[in-house]
């Protein structure tokens, strides 16, 4: 679940340097390599990517729970031509669903075998700033 | 005021291919030839639905051209946006705020090689936080996982969607304007033998990448019969907005044409089976086996017995995307005003060689974004 992995990526955004952006408390548990869901204390939902309010009850008290780190694979996809420099296709990416109920967007390493509702584990590629991305591997 | 119903009066592409123009020379060459086929004066529009022009385009269209507009709009949302300004143009014709509008698109994106792989990059939106840097191809790679999903789900297959791709061309061989009109026919072996864009859809399960563009006039039913054309009313619209980035999509393969399509039915009091053509945003192959099912031409998941054996090719069960579509006639980035460019022409009866046989009823479907908007016009000949 702390894995390391490196991999060619695309445009990364910059850090928020606003601390009250809803993605703040995200990248900065990734900094340790932990996934965490963005979760509504009043009615427990939970979401992915984080948002400044929650989107089933309106509440605006929200924290980031630890996540399992296992997801499956809703569909995925294998990216034959670089849509930016730096990418090296082919590679696979896949839209996910996370044990706890989000969805992300994230790349598939080691991805031969990789199939629709099959079960992927979470790796983590670093960003130069420090921060690491969630990417998933075949479980 | 009692509400108005409202009519097409005047449509017209611009030059279509390889340009060399402006976008605001395609865009107003459009208005113009729109008007002079609606037998309407530009001066006498009064309201102005564009997008494309330049970052402030009705302003722009309207002081090139010399229109004084009571009602603008500029609503962005992809290939849809122009289904969505028909129904806005027609709310506002009907309670009476316009008398006289026109929507209208011209792109240059082939001559300007404007178009990306991975699209434009805005640094605060989530697309761009929490999506770009894993590298899918914008737009392609939603549409890709949304097809792997239909085959994992129905069973369906690559040679599936390449029959949407073989129909295509086979109408576009009998309408002159089209990109490969004289490209002779495609096969299911063509297309699967064409290069991998991002897995399952291929170069020739996408649209193609052209200049283009088109507008339209709509008016008052109640003027539109005093005008020359056969009025062409506007019976009906949906609207319906999911998501904006990819893992936000609700259902892969159930999209907001669901609900876009009950809705500009329930307006027109008409069902699927009342449709006698219709044009569906075809961005890629597997945009239209969605739309085909979210309209409810087939049972979710039964696209593929519906395009098997010419079922969606000239002569075939369901005439769709007459002109050859976005994928063999002509793809300026929005395609949304040549939908309902071909879907009037069909109705007036004006096709040629690819005319369907008198038909009353045509829906255009436009699909933007990432599937994320969804706009459905249905469309009857005046009686």
């Amino acid at each position: 679940m702390h894995e390391i992995v490196e991999v060619p990526l695309g445009p990364v955004a910059p850090s928020p340097t606003d601390a009250d952006d809803p993605g703040a408390g995200f990248w900065e548990a990734t900094r340790n390599r932990r996934l965490v869901v963005q979760t509504c204390e009043a009615c427990g939902h939970r979401q992915h990517y984080p948002r400044p309010l929650c989107l089933a009850c309106g509440g605006t008290s929200l924290w980031f729970a630890a996540a399992a780190g296992t997801a499956t694979v809703v569909s995925h996809t294998t990216v034959a031509r670089a849509p930016f420099e730096g990418l090296e296709p082919p590679y696979v990416i896949a839209i996910v669903e996370l044990a706890e109920g989000v969805r992300m967007l994230a790349r598939i390493v080691d991805a031969d075998g990789v199939e629709c509702d099959g079960p992927v584990a979470v790796a983590w590629a670093p960003l130069p700033d420090g921060r690491h991305l969630p990417v998933f591997r075949p479980a | 005021m009692s509400r108005r119903e409202v009519a097409v009066v005047g449509v017209a592409e611009s030059d279509l291919g390889v340009t060399g123009k402006s976008r605001l020379a395609l865009t107003s060459q459009a208005v113009m030839r729109a008007c002079d086929d609606a037998g309407v004066a530009v001066r006498d529009l009064d309201g102005v639905f564009t997008n494309n022009v330049s970052r402030f385009s009705t302003t722009l269209l309207s002081e090139y051209l010399g229109i004084d507009p009571r009602l603008t709009d500029s609503t962005f949302v992809g290939g849809s946006a122009v289904e969505a300004y028909a129904a806005r143009a027609t709310e506002a014709i009907a309670a009476g705020v316009i008398d006289t509008a026109v929507i209208a698109y011209g792109s240059d994106q082939r001559s300007a090689k404007s178009r990306t792989l991975g699209g434009p990059v805005e640094d605060w939106t989530p697309a761009a936080q929490y999506e770009t840097h894993h590298g899918p191809m914008y737009p392609a790679s939603m549409y890709a996982m949304a097809a792997q999903r239909h085959f994992h789900d129905h069973g369906t297959t690559e040679e599936d969607l390449a029959a949407i791709a073989v129909a295509a061309r086979e109408w576009a061989l009998l309408n002159p304007a089209a990109y490969r009109h004289d490209a002779g026919p495609l096969t299911v072996e063509d297309v699967l033998a064409s290069p991998p864009v991002s897995t399952p859809l291929k170069v020739a399960d996408c649209c193609l990448v052209t200049d283009g563009g088109g507008a339209v006039v709509l008016t008052s039913l109640e003027r539109a019969r005093d005008l020359t054309n056969t009025p062409v009313v506007v019976l009906g619209h949906g609207e319906a907005t999911t998501h904006d980035t990819m893992a936000q999509m609700p259902d892969l393969t159930s999209t907001g044409a669901v609900v876009s399509g009950s809705r500009a039915y329930a307006m027109a009091g008409i069902t699927p089976d009342d449709v006698d053509v219709a044009q569906l945003y075809d961005s890629f192959t597997i945009t239209v086996a969605l739309t085909l099912e979210a309209l409810g031409f087939c049972d979710p998941g039964g696209f593929a017995e519906l395009v098997a054996d010419g079922g969606i090719a000239p002569g075939g069960r369901l005439p769709i995307n007459t002109s050859g579509g976005g994928l063999a006639y002509c793809h300026p980035g929005q395609f949304g005003i040549l939908l309902l460019v071909e879907a009037v022409r069909q109705l007036r009866g004006e096709c040629g060689e690819r005319q369907v046989a008198d038909p009353e009823v045509a829906v255009a479907h436009g699909t933007g974004g990432i599937l994320s908007h969804h706009a459905t016009v249905v469309l009857g000949r005046d009686r």
